[in-house]
């Protein structure tokens, strides 16, 4: 009973935050970089639960991040280029004509479809291969990662049709609203943060229910859930293809509000860097991989501005300190208090 | 023909880097089932002690042939010491290790950067090894058969030390059955941290062979880590000739599929293999038995 009005009040508090005193307080750059910061949340909220609830340690999830992107990328290009027209970059490096598999994309119907249906079939494919032949662990972690490395490679080699190195950017319009407009503008910051809200509903059910249940009991001893007569393959796959379509529709948000996606964004480095907020905030717990990946994007922008390279540093140093000595994140730190408080 | 024979070499020789990258990486993997990410920030460490040697001795030949040996020594003691200060703390998480060493890579990585600056540095290979060597049939370079040599000469000495020596037997009897090992009499935690040492030192040797192949950056070691991973994976863990079959299997597949598609697709064909190749194997080619259910 406690731990639901935690819940809501956590609840209560990110959409106060979120929806009310940052559009209030902030200017409009500052809020459009928390949309940002938004989007890397939602991803960690799928982190938190493949990897805290359900100990699949993924990092690949830049790949269901950049289908996401990639998605939604392709649609406000084709819809900048108007009704069978070209994007812009086709006509200067490739053969000026749109490739057969961008032409469903035109469709925005097809396009929100598939920003979530994408990843969760690529992840629903690569899960069912893994977790089915019983591959898990370490061994699974080095698939995921080499999963994200062979994506941004694929990416980079197809110049003609996909951007290459330089990604897919330079949009003009969101679904028919103006992008340079500042109140469209918000508008796509009100969307990232009510998603966030959403999917972050969506893991607190989960938690709540028979499966996450299952999904923790597999962590922690996945032997003897089989042994009880559940099929552990097919609890680790709901959670990673939860996961990977919770990235796709972050990368689809990031789209309109930062302007771009490019390889840089969705290979090796930036799908570890994912983890490192969940990691800090606490990766099995609710709020806390949201909170902490906001911190850390927050924290990076402000500290690689000013010093580059003692960033990166300290990056290596909070991987090294937080996970070595703080397994749980701070919230550790919050219920170590609640402990010695409830002792005395 | 000979485009075929190139081709055949091109596999060979990028199995023999992956091999070099991949040997010591399945050797502390497996005897300890950590993933160590700054495998690669050691590559790279052996290739700048090469950069080093160069600048301190002027002939080129000699400074090669001593940075690899050097190169042993600087990976193996990083090794150690990130086994004695972190590693070793974490034996019962070992997917947590993956993310303390990645933090350590990163942080490795900036030393370099801030040291020998961000740019690539070039290493001048020596004069004979400079060309390419006729084989009769066709025309290799010398440096690349030389890596492959080296990669042969590092298998060879690996195994030797394995199957021959008192270090090896109990290297092979904590793979085995660690707790039934430390029973035993051997002492784990001395065998765990000489196998960190040659198997971090091997990634310096790694690295001074990849100096010969192109210039060196602060990224050197973590453009390759992925692939040397990716073998350890598909060779199994515990025996070296999974590793050696599947680095060579790798290159030459990936070498092959270049060959008809593009580089980039030939990556992401590698990788559907591999993953379509553990259905039926999902402990890789080769595995020690046991009867743990884990």
């Amino acid at each position: 009973m406690r731990r639901e009005l935690g819940a809501l009040i956590g609840f209560a508090v990110g959409a106060l935050a979120l929806l009310v005193l940052a559009p209030a307080l902030l200017s409009d750059f500052r809020l459009s970089l928390l949309g940002k910061f938004v989007c890397y949340a939602i991803v960690a909220v799928g982190i938190g639960l493949a990897w805290g609830r359900g100990g699949m340690l993924t990092l690949g999830q830049g790949v269901f991040f950049g289908l996401g992107a990639y998605v939604m990328a392709m649609h406000l290009k084709l819809a900048d280029a108007g009704p069978s027209g070209v994007p812009d970059f086709m006509k200067l490096y490739g053969s000026g004509e749109v490739p057969g598999w961008w032409e469903p994309f035109r469709s925005p119907v097809v396009t929100v479809i598939g920003v979530i249906a994408i990843p969760s079939l690529v992840a629903l494919g690569l899960g069912a291969a893994v977790f089915r032949r019983r591959v898990r662990g370490a061994y699974f972690a080095i698939l995921s990662q080499a999963l994200a490395a062979a994506f941004a490679i694929l990416l980079v080699g197809q110049h003609a049709t996909i951007g290459g190195t330089n990604g897919l950017n330079g949009f003009r319009s969101f679904f028919g609203f103006a992008l340079y407009d500042p109140v469209n503008k918000r508008m796509l910051f009100y969307i990232a943060a009510s998603t966030l809200l959403v999917v972050l509903a969506i893991a607190w059910q989960l938690y709540r229910s028979r499966f996450g249940e299952l999904l923790m009991a597999v962590r922690d001893q996945e032997e003897r859930v089989r042994f009880l007569g559940y099929d552990p393959a097919n609890i680790k796959i709901v959670a990673y293809v939860v996961a990977a379509a919770m990235a796709g529709v972050a990368g689809a948000l990031f789209v309109p509000i930062v302007g771009i996606i490019s390889p840089a964004s969705v290979g090796v480095v930036p799908s570890i860097a994912f983890l490192i907020g969940v990691a800090i905030g606490g990766r099995s717990t609710l709020f806390g991989p949201a909170v902490g990946a906001i911190v850390v994007a927050w924290a990076q922008t402000t500290l690689s501005e000013s010093f580059p390279s003692f960033w990166i540093y300290f990056q290596g140093a909070l991987f090294l300190l937080v996970v070595a000595f703080l397994p749980s994140g701070l919230s550790t730190v919050a219920s170590l208090r609640r402990r010695t408080r409830e002792a005395t | 023909m000979d485009a075929v024979l190139g081709q055949l070499f091109a596999g060979l020789s990028l199995g023999s880097v992956l091999l070099l990258a991949a040997l010591g990486l399945a050797l502390t993997f497996g005897q300890m089932g950590v993933i160590n990410m700054a495998h690669g920030e050691f590559m790279m460490a052996g290739a700048y002690t090469a950069y080093v040697a160069q600048n301190v001795i002027a002939d080129a030949g000699v400074a090669l042939i001593l940075a690899i040996p050097l190169g042993f020594v600087v990976g193996g003691v990083m090794g150690v010491v990130l086994e004695a200060t972190l590693i070793r703390r974490m034996y019962l998480r070992p997917l947590d290790t993956l993310l303390v060493t990645w933090g350590v890579a990163l942080i490795l990585q900036q030393v370099a950067r801030d040291v020998f600056g961000a740019p690539n540095v070039d290493v001048r290979a020596p004069s004979w090894l400079s060309g390419s060597v006729d084989l009769g049939i066709t025309q290799v370079p010398a440096a690349r058969l030389f890596i492959l040599g080296l990669a042969v000469v590092a298998v060879t000495g690996l195994a030797l030390v394995l199957t021959k020596t008192a270090l090896g037997r109990r290297i092979r009897a904590v793979v085995q059955n660690r707790d039934l090992a430390e029973t035993a009499g051997v002492s784990t935690r001395a065998t765990d941290r000489l196998t960190f040492f040659i198997g971090s030192g091997l990634a310096g040797i790694a690295g001074v062979a990849l100096t010969l192949l192109g210039s060196t950056g602060p990224t050197l070691g973590s453009n390759y880590i992925v692939d040397a991973f990716l073998v350890v994976v598909a060779g199994g863990v515990g025996q070296i000739k999974g590793t050696v079959i599947a680095a060579f299997g790798l290159g030459l597949l990936q070498a092959g599929i270049e060959y008809s598609t593009t580089a980039s697709l030939a990556k992401v064909a590698v990788f559907a293999l591999v993953v379509v190749f553990l259905q039926a194997r999902p402990q890789g080619i080769f595995s020690v038995r046991t009867r743990s259910l884990a």
